[in-house]
């Protein structure tokens, strides 16, 4: 058992490190100076020499590197380039906006996706069935950022119902603004996810309704919302558990594009514009965050997974093979 | 072997929805090769033809340069299309190679390969490829390159599983004492064997990489004008949204028509290649 948790708290750091890394390395033999944004030509050299000092940018890459991950490590993220301001606290006062998001969207997944699923697997290969799973499959196969769009141009263009972008209208501070303008991103977010959800949903109930716990309670004059919603749930949730931790990517990767389509104020549009302006301590910090978000929820989710159902305890050996 | 074509190429056509995709991606595909006869430059800019609306003339309207809409999708699809079989292609190969040597050799160099390839999944690609995108020099290469850097882990452990439970098999095991080499057991015997897997692996992977290349086009680190994909399109598009809105729903269909039918098109293919899954 020891072994198992060591060895996913190993990998953990390990995918950690290397995703620093990698982004590191990209950022550093990207082709153009990073310097080129803070010197101009009309500099002394000794005015040039203590910009780059004061940067960091005069040593190798891998001592910048270990500068930067020995920092990072103590929670300094350095100071963004562009702004010559403290990266933490700014990553730190987007942060509410795009986990309001993801929050909300996680949520609205499950309320859709938990019912439709169950009845769609109820009503296997019936019309309600072929409807919610060609729903699923158009929501997997959609551009999430076009689907956005389409909003936009429904509810904003159209009908004129709700703001197309940003969290505030101009000098409104109540929740129930907010809640219009979240509306839109919320369901551009949810929609791959619920997809996903959903076709997980119905292939797991086709599965738990043809077991003999069910035949049994069938059997006992239970009646079918009850088996639906108190056994086949239970049985089915487990997986979802996992499955959420593995989709914590896309929500994380999903709210980076949905951020940009509706202009979200979030650390994603924060990230977007930090990468055209090269500002590499942003663009680190907002990797690192999204990585240890979506490493630390797979990690949940493992730990979850075990608590609920103990057989995996006895399975240490189970990520072999 | 014989057989076995035969009664898939029954099960494929017999199939509704493996028709509907198959007949939707032959008329996208011809179309798109058969872009260069339209009478339109879709590079050439008009200003006195701009943001002219859907007409019999112009079927999805002119862009905000006064370029025919229809003919653009039409070279836009050539790119998209392009790179996501490039990708594929590519995935397929590093994923195929990477999992049926680790599955083949087992021991160390299985334990190592596997390690490497879960570190893989584990990554959040879409932030790498955002991130190495916006610092290589964008464009289709860099596309194709990064798109399939990150996709092909999957691939490698689905063919993994399959050589192993392969590679114990009679005939291997005869071929192997009758001194076959381990090269020619893999690409005579194992992948030849596998090749049910690695096409729906494969199928799939195009719808992936055709969504992946939209989002990262539309970010504006895809492809770079003067070249266009749906995706840059649409990132075109995100100006004129109120005011034209049609810019941006065509595009955007094409995509959903095109990753609809590969998604279609590999789940037929994985009942009929992979009888084992029951549904």
């Amino acid at each position: 058992m020891w072994k198992y948790w060591c060895k996913k708290i190993i990998r953990l750091i390990i995918v950690m490190a290397l995703i620093s890394f990698l982004s590191f390395a990209v950022i550093y033999f990207a082709p153009g100076d990073i310097s080129s944004m803070y010197i101009t030509a009309d500099m002394s050299d000794e005015q040039k020499e203590n910009i780059l000092a004061e940067l960091g940018l005069d040593k190798s890459m891998p001592e910048q590197y270990m500068a930067w991950a020995a920092r990072a490590m103590r929670g300094d993220l350095g100071v963004s380039l562009s702004n010559k301001a403290s990266v933490w606290p700014q990553i730190v006062s987007r942060l509410p906006a795009t986990i309001l998001l993801m929050g909300c969207s996680m949520i609205l997944s499950l309320t859709l996706a938990i019912p439709l699923g169950l009845w769609s697997g109820y009503k296997k290969h019936t019309w309600i069935d072929n409807i919610i799973s060609s729903v699923a499959y158009i929501g997997m196969s959609i551009p999430a950022f076009w689907f956005g769009m389409l909003l936009i141009i429904l509810f904003s263009a159209v009908l004129r119902l709700l703001p197309s972008s940003g969290m505030h209208s101009v000098g409104a501070e109540s929740a129930f603004d907010t809640f219009q303008h979240i509306i839109m991103p919320c369901i551009t977010l949810s929609i791959g996810n619920v997809a996903v959800y959903i076709r997980y949903i119905r292939s797991s109930t086709i599965v738990q309704l043809s077991e003999e716990y069910v035949l049994t309670a069938e059997a006992k004059g239970t009646p079918k919302i009850i088996i639906l919603f108190r056994h086949v749930l239970k049985n089915t949730l487990l997986p979802i558990i996992t499955l959420m931790g593995m989709n914590l990517a896309s929500l994380v990767c999903g709210s980076f594009i949905v951020e940009s389509v509706f202009g979200w104020p979030g650390i994603g549009t924060f990230a977007m514009g930090a990468i055209g302006s090269r500002d590499y301590p942003v663009i680190m910090a907002y990797v690192m965050f999204s990585g240890l978000l979506l490493v630390l929820g797979n990690f949940a989710a493992d730990i979850l997974y075990t608590l609920v159902d103990p057989r995996i305890k006895r399975g240490g050996t189970l990520d072999e093979g | 072997m014989k057989d076995n074509i035969r009664t898939f190429k029954k099960e494929l056509f017999s199939n509704k929805a493996a028709m509907f995709s198959l007949i939707l991606l032959f008329i996208l595909i011809t179309a798109v090769l058969l872009a260069p006869l339209s009478p339109y430059d879709p590079y050439k800019l008009d200003a006195g033809q701009k943001l002219l609306g859907i007409s019999g003339e112009h079927w999805f309207g002119t862009d905000e340069y006064g370029r025919d809409y229809f003919t653009r999708a039409l070279y836009g699809g050539r790119v998209s299309l392009l790179v996501g079989f490039l990708s594929m292609l590519m995935t397929v190969a590093i994923g195929t190679v990477i999992g049926v040597f680790s599955g083949y050799a087992g021991g160390r160099l299985d334990t190592f390969l596997m390690s490497f390839t879960d570190i893989f999944l584990a990554l959040p690609s879409m932030l790498l490829m955002v991130i190495l995108n916006a610092f290589l020099q964008p464009g289709l290469k860099t596309l194709v390159v990064v798109l399939s850097l990150f996709s092909w882990a999957s691939v490698a452990r689905i063919t993994r599983a399959e050589t192993m439970s392969l590679k114990e098999r009679d005939f291997i095991v005869a071929s192997r004492n009758l001194g076959a080499s381990n090269i020619r057991i893999i690409f005579v015997h194992i992948i030849p064997n596998i090749l049910g897997p690695i096409i729906v692996a494969a199928t799939l992977s195009v719808a992936n990489a055709i969504l992946m290349e939209s989002s990262l086009s539309f970010l504006g680190l895809g492809v770079q004008i003067p070249l266009a994909s749906w995706g840059s399109m649409l990132q075109g598009a995100q100006a004129y949204i109120l005011n034209y809105p049609y810019l941006a729903v065509f595009p955007g269909l094409m995509i959903l028509i095109t990753v609809l039918s590969f998604n279609l098109l590999g789940d037929v293919l994985r009942n009929v290649l992979e009888p084992k899954i029951v549904k």
